[in-house]
């Protein structure tokens, strides 16, 4: 169900998908196509001031009307700047507020979906459609609108002026419109395509550059500065020659367009050059419009090749839009419950923290094999649950299952002997603790990533969290304490820091259900001891899943699971799975030794 | 003093880029002047069309044009043959367009050439500086430097110089042409120009803070996203989604007022100086025409000057703009220069190519890492010719830095002790000799984003793929590679499979292996594959590599047992050093090692 819908044929360019996002902006968009209008009416006009100038006092040697002459022609300036100052702020505003819904409602959606979503597609991806899809389709919206009917109109304003002044020349003009035209096209297409390569070979060029500067060490060692270099620099000769290629096509295409306009005024000049004799005037305006017709001409042919390319970012935008998450509160329960952005929290029952799986079967709705079987297992409140296993062996669907991330494909997954499905997913996630591997902090104070836990702590509260995980210590040497700035995904913090204070957070979140994903970054013994110390205060009182790296400290645990290849291949305590001497045994063992040989070298 | 041979530094390193652009450039800048003088030619055509072929004003050409004039057939003819009028302003129009044409490409290839000399001198660069100096920089703010500040400059030179350079170009050629026809008219038309410029200038550089304050708080907006992204976990597990979203609405509200306050600020701009602009225009309409009538300027002056005049307006208020952007340049040669300046990795002169068979000895070395406490003090051991050498040592106690010392990958500082190889001391060492004949597998290797087969067979140009598949077999890697989709030719990372920590650990075995030095290091390199296969590649080691020095680093005694010797380095110190037989029973830390390790059956 998270494939994203098959892309349809959409018709104009699938702006009829973003109509909603356009509709607040109606009335300002009227405006800007009207003050289009009217600027464009100036601009065809103002010609015909020279004009004016020319037949009239010129060849009429007389200043007579100079005075009116000067007061319409300043008049329509004032008009022009006041239209053009309107307007483009009209169009920028409704470009950034465009932009602006949209990544809200990308952003919006993005909240609801499932983890499978997040798991088959890029952080950068996703990224990239919440940011740089909107903005090209809010310029697309205002801009390219506003000009359009400016350039539009321009053409029709100017091609019906020449032809109410000189039927006959104002033919042969309009005559090559239709040809260049044409010929703009031709090009449009080619290049696109080099623009379009030339972004990859940037991009390319872009990683290689990241490769020599993280790989710098393994560079040395291999002594291949040399056969770097070789490969970077063919990589920066492609760039080179791609984009003189692309130079060159463009530079035919300004060509084109140039030669154009000169053919436009030639043809003023040989058919029209008698009109000098006794409209000089009438014969100049031909001059300008034949020279101007030419850039509306060249506008619209490169917003039909934009057009084409912003088709990608709405289908992009909508297809994010159109995903559906997989795990969904039925009505019933939303009706009851509340969903995730209005809960309806006084009717949600307590949680206890009774876990059952009952006859579960999972397969990864990306996946084509199914991980879990028939799979029963019920985990009391109270209990300690350890999964063990390689990097990447899966050890997170369990935890996937309990919270809700994903549902099984078949059985259901029980919390205090209900089906989960029968409760909306705030109410679990709001009892469940979640402490990463690598823990994630957002940028911002330490209090504001403590009070993500529970925004209504006391202070009293945090700082009983935070001493009984030991981070007292950490925020008593921060500059600021609990107000110091953590930096982006709390960078200004170490590994060891970041996770006890994660651990903070999920004691202020007083959760019934606890989950813990355990470290793997290297951090000193000191802390590690603290963290250990604080991971058997924090799972007190608990049902607690511990996806666990070091086996030394899940002996204790009530249940280990062990998992290779997705599948849990083994069960049981720590003393039942040694003497089985089977998958956990070898782990151990290996472990084991590193271990002991690390605590004696301490 | 100081800051001024930094700046003659700087100045160099510009021109030292543009070392083989500059002759492009120049192309471009001739291009560009002929193309100029083009467009002063037309309206000249348009005046004698109205003034001499239509018209029957007293014609003020220069002598050669008077006689060709004649030699068509004179002013009359013309008139009967307009064709040939029309012509000459296609003539006119294919000089331009060949001229733009010509500038266009020349100045892409400068710019080209421009941007590659630099990313490659950078690269270069970068491949060669101390491994310290990567210790020390971060990979983002590096790159930002060889990516977006190469752009700046990039942009300085090929849009900004060469752009001043048409507009001065067009400046002076049309107003030449417009002195040539009514000086007291151009005066008038000039003198509102600088006001122009001087407006286009000083709004560019304050609603540059506005467009920098922008950008700030798009990157917030940008980080925000990347968090809630790939805190997604954190989101969900805690349900915080509210929160999420109206901290992202709020920034996102934020940023869009910005936007709206550079949208006020820019229209105010261009409307202001539109109206500027179209008020200079009518000023030369309005009093050109008067000089017509009051003074007999012709009507082809008066069109002619009108056409030049307009060619005036765009650049002048482009002028401004690129002035202001202009200022951003400095700072990325800054931000190149930090790159540039950095010292490379250097021989001493005359370097030597040691005996690379021969013995491997420490003698009282001791090391600290810039202002970081001693990791070394008074190592001295021998890996002797051919034989296998295994370390023992915890996190921290300095093992992987006896191997970066002997590397060089880190200068042993003179009078820390010394290294030496076949009794050569390494400070004498061509490094790269030295590199190209040590195979050392890195505790977390690095794999390039390649094939697994360019992987492996990248330290040489023409190797066959039986031999990568046989330094794969003996790192126990072929038969896994064997099982993926496209086999050797499977790509590794980003774009590709991600292998686990065991198959890099043995993808860089098998790459060192091809290397077929005669010194190898495995630096904890089987730490992520299981006993089984550690013991097999170490046989495979023996059985293929005899006749090279070894050395292993490990915590596990399995691994080091069969080693001829082996050390224990405890806190940066030897603490002891014999062959497994006697270090097992000596009561020492390996013997507790050994104990605790082979004792887990009953332990448990």
């Amino acid at each position: 169900m998270t494939q994203t819908a098959p892309v349809q044929k959409t018709r104009f360019f699938g702006i009829s998908k973003i109509l909603r996002f356009l509709k607040p902006f109606k009335r300002v968009m009227l405006s800007m196509a009207a003050l289009g209008l009217t600027t464009s009416i100036i601009d065809v006009a103002i010609p015909l001031f020279q004009r004016y100038s020319l037949n009239h006092f010129i060849k009429g040697n007389t200043l007579d009307t100079l005075p009116l002459f000067l007061i319409i022609y300043i008049l329509a300036l004032a008009g022009q700047s006041f239209a053009t100052y309107v307007s483009c702020r009209n169009a920028m505003t409704v470009e950034v507020s465009v932009n602006r819904d949209l990544r809200h409602a990308a952003f919006e959606h993005l909240q609801t979906l499932s983890f499978s979503y997040f798991n088959q597609n890029s952080v950068g991806y996703i990224h990239a459609r919440v940011l740089s899809d909107t903005s090209r389709i809010g310029s697309l919206a205002s801009w390219s609108f506003m000009d359009g009917v400016w350039h539009t109109s321009y053409l029709i304003f100017a091609a019906v002026v020449m032809l109410a002044i000189n039927a006959r020349l104002a033919l042969l003009v309009l005559i090559i419109v239709p040809l260049v035209a044409a010929l703009f096209s031709l090009f449009q297409g080619k290049l696109i395509r080099a623009n379009r390569e030339i972004r990859e070979i940037n991009s390319n060029i872009t990683s290689n550059f990241n490769e020599g500067i993280t790989g710098a060490k393994t560079v040395k060692t291999l002594a291949i500065e040399e056969e770097m270099d070789r490969r970077f620099t063919a990589e920066t000769a492609r760039m080179r020659k791609r984009s003189v290629d692309a130079s060159r096509l463009r530079g035919a295409f300004a060509a084109t367009m140039n030669l154009a306009s000169s053919v436009a005024l030639a043809i003023v000049l040989w058919r029209g050059g008698y009109l000098a004799e006794n409209q000089v005037g009438t014969f100049s305006m031909f001059m300008s419009y034949a020279q101007g017709m030419m850039e509306p001409v060249r506008w619209l042919i490169d917003a039909i090749s934009d057009l084409i390319t912003t088709q990608v970012n709405i289908e992009r935008f909508t297809n994010l839009l159109a995903v559906k998450s997989d795990v969904v509160d039925t009505p019933e329960v939303v009706e009851k419950y509340g969903d995730s952005f209005c809960p309806k929290k006084e009717a949600w029952e307590p949680l206890v923290g009774d876990i059952e799986f009952e006859d579960v079967t999972f397969r990864y709705p990306d996946g084509q094999e199914t991980v879990l079987e028939h799979f029963n297992m019920r985990i009391p409140f109270g209990s300690n649950i350890a999964i063990v296993g390689e990097t990447g062996a899966g050890k997170s669907t369990l935890v996937n299952l309990v919270c809700r991330f994903y549902e099984p494909t078949q059985g259901r997954v029980l919390i205090d002997g209900r089906d989960a499905r029968e409760r909306s997913q705030l109410w679990l996630h709001s009892s469940i603790g979640y402490v990463l591997q690598n823990p994630h902090l957002f940028s911002g104070t330490v209090r504001e990533n403590l009070l993500y836990g529970n925004p209504n702590a006391s202070e009293e509260q945090i700082r009983r969290a935070i001493e009984l995980v030991s981070a007292d210590e950490v925020v008593a040497r921060l500059e600021n304490g609990l107000d110091t700035d953590v930096g982006e995904g709390g960078d200004l913090l170490s590994t060891g820091e970041k996770q006890l204070i994660s651990f903070a957070r999920a004691i202020l979140a007083d959760p019934r259900i606890l989950i813990l994903d355990e470290a793997t970054a290297s951090v000193d013994t000191l802390t590690e001891q603290k963290i250990q110390a604080a991971i058997d205060k924090v799972i007190q009182g608990r049902t607690s899943i511990v996806i666990a790296h070091r086996l030394s400290t899940v002996r204790h645990s009530d249940c280990i699971l062990a998992v290779k290849d997705g599948k849990i291949v083994e069960s049981g305590t720590h003393k039942q799975l040694i003497a089985a001497k089977g998958y956990y045994y070898d782990m151990y063992t290996r472990q084991y030794e590193d271990e002991e040989a690390a605590k004696i070298l301490g | 003093m100081k800051d001024k041979t930094q700046s003659k530094e700087k100045r160099r390193l510009v021109f030292d880029f543009l070392k083989g652009s500059k002759l492009f450039f120049a192309v471009s800048i001739l291009s560009a002047a002929l193309s100029a003088l083009a467009d002063m030619l037309t309206p000249q055509i348009i005046r004698t069309t109205i003034d001499n072929v239509i018209g029957s004003e007293e014609a003020s050409l220069p002598a050669p044009v008077m006689r060709l004039i004649e030699k068509i057939g004179g002013f009359g003819y013309l008139k009967t043959h307009m064709i040939i009028m029309a012509l000459a302003v296609l003539a006119v129009a294919l000089i331009k367009v060949a001229s733009q044409y010509s500038f266009r490409v020349y100045n892409t290839k400068g710019s080209e050439t421009l941007v590659k000399t630099m990313r490659d001198t950078l690269f270069h660069r970068i491949e060669r500086l101390p491994f310290s100096w990567h210790m020390k920089n971060k990979t983002g703010d590096i790159i930002q430097r060889c990516t977006s500040d190469i752009d700046t400059l990039r942009n300085f030179v090929s849009e900004q110089m060469t752009g001043i350079f048409r507009i001065a170009i067009m400046l002076v050629l049309s107003i030449i042409f417009m002195l040539s026809m009514d000086p007291l008219l151009t005066l008038i038309a000039i003198i509102p120009m600088p006001l122009i410029m001087l407006y286009s200038l000083s709004f560019h550089k304050t609603v540059r803070t506005q467009f920098e304050k922008c950008d700030e708080n798009e990157g917030k907006l940008s980080a925000m996203v990347q968090e809630n992204l790939t805190g997604v976990r954190v989101v969900r597990a805690f349900g915080r989604e509210k929160t999420e979203l109206d901290r992202f609405n709020t920034q996102n509200t934020y940023y869009t007022s910005l936007w709206v306050r550079v949208a006020h600020s820019l229209s105010r701009f261009w409307s202001s100086s539109d109206f500027l602009a179209g008020f200079q225009i009518l000023i030369v309409v309005a009093v050109g025409a008067v000089f017509c009538v009051k003074r007999g300027t012709t009507a082809g002056d008066y069109v002619a000057f009108i056409s030049y005049n307009g060619m005036l307006i765009w650049p002048v208020r482009m002028l401004g703009r690129m002035i202001s952007e202009m200022s951003k340049a400095g700072v990325s040669i800054d931000r190149i220069h930090y790159i540039m300046k950095s010292e490379p990795e250097h021989d001493l002169p005359d370097p030597v190519k040691p005996d690379m068979t021969g013995d491997i000895r420490f003698e009282h070395v001791t090391f600290a890492y810039e202002n970081c406490p001693e990791i070394l003090t008074d190592v001295s051991f021998t890996a002797e010719s051919g034989k296998t050498l295994g370390i023992l040592g915890g996190t921290g106690s300095g093992k992987s830095t006896l191997m970066f010392l002997l590397d060089k990958l880190y200068d042993l500082p003179e009078g820390n002790g010394t290294i030496s190889i076949g009794g050569t001391d390494i400070r004498l060492a061509d490094t790269r000799y030295l590199r190209e004949n040590i195979g050392m597998v890195l505790q977390e290797p690095y794999l390039f984003s390649r094939t697994i087969s360019e992987n492996i067979g990248i330290t040489s140009e023409h190797i066959t793929l039986e031999d990568i598949r046989e330094a794969a077999r003996d790192a126990c890697l072929d038969d896994t590679v064997m099982q993926f989709a496209q086999g050797y030719e499977t790509k590794v990372g980003e774009r590709g499979v991600t292998l686990s920590g065991g198959q890099k650990q043995r993808t860089a075995i098998a790459r060192m292996l091809t290397q077929k030095t005669p010194v190898m290091i495995l630096d904890d390199s089987l730490s992520a594959v299981d006993t089984e296969t550690d013991a097999k590649i170490r046989r495979a080691l023996e059985k293929h590599f005899g006749g090279a020095t070894v050395i292993i680093i490990s915590h596990r005694i399995t691994t080091l047992s069969h080693c001829d010797r082996i050390i224990v380095l405890d806190k940066g110190r030897i603490a002891e050093n014999g062959t497994h037989d006697e270090l097992k029973c000596a009561g020492g830390l390996y013997s507790r090692i050994y104990e605790s390790q082979s004792g887990l059956g009953e332990e448990v």
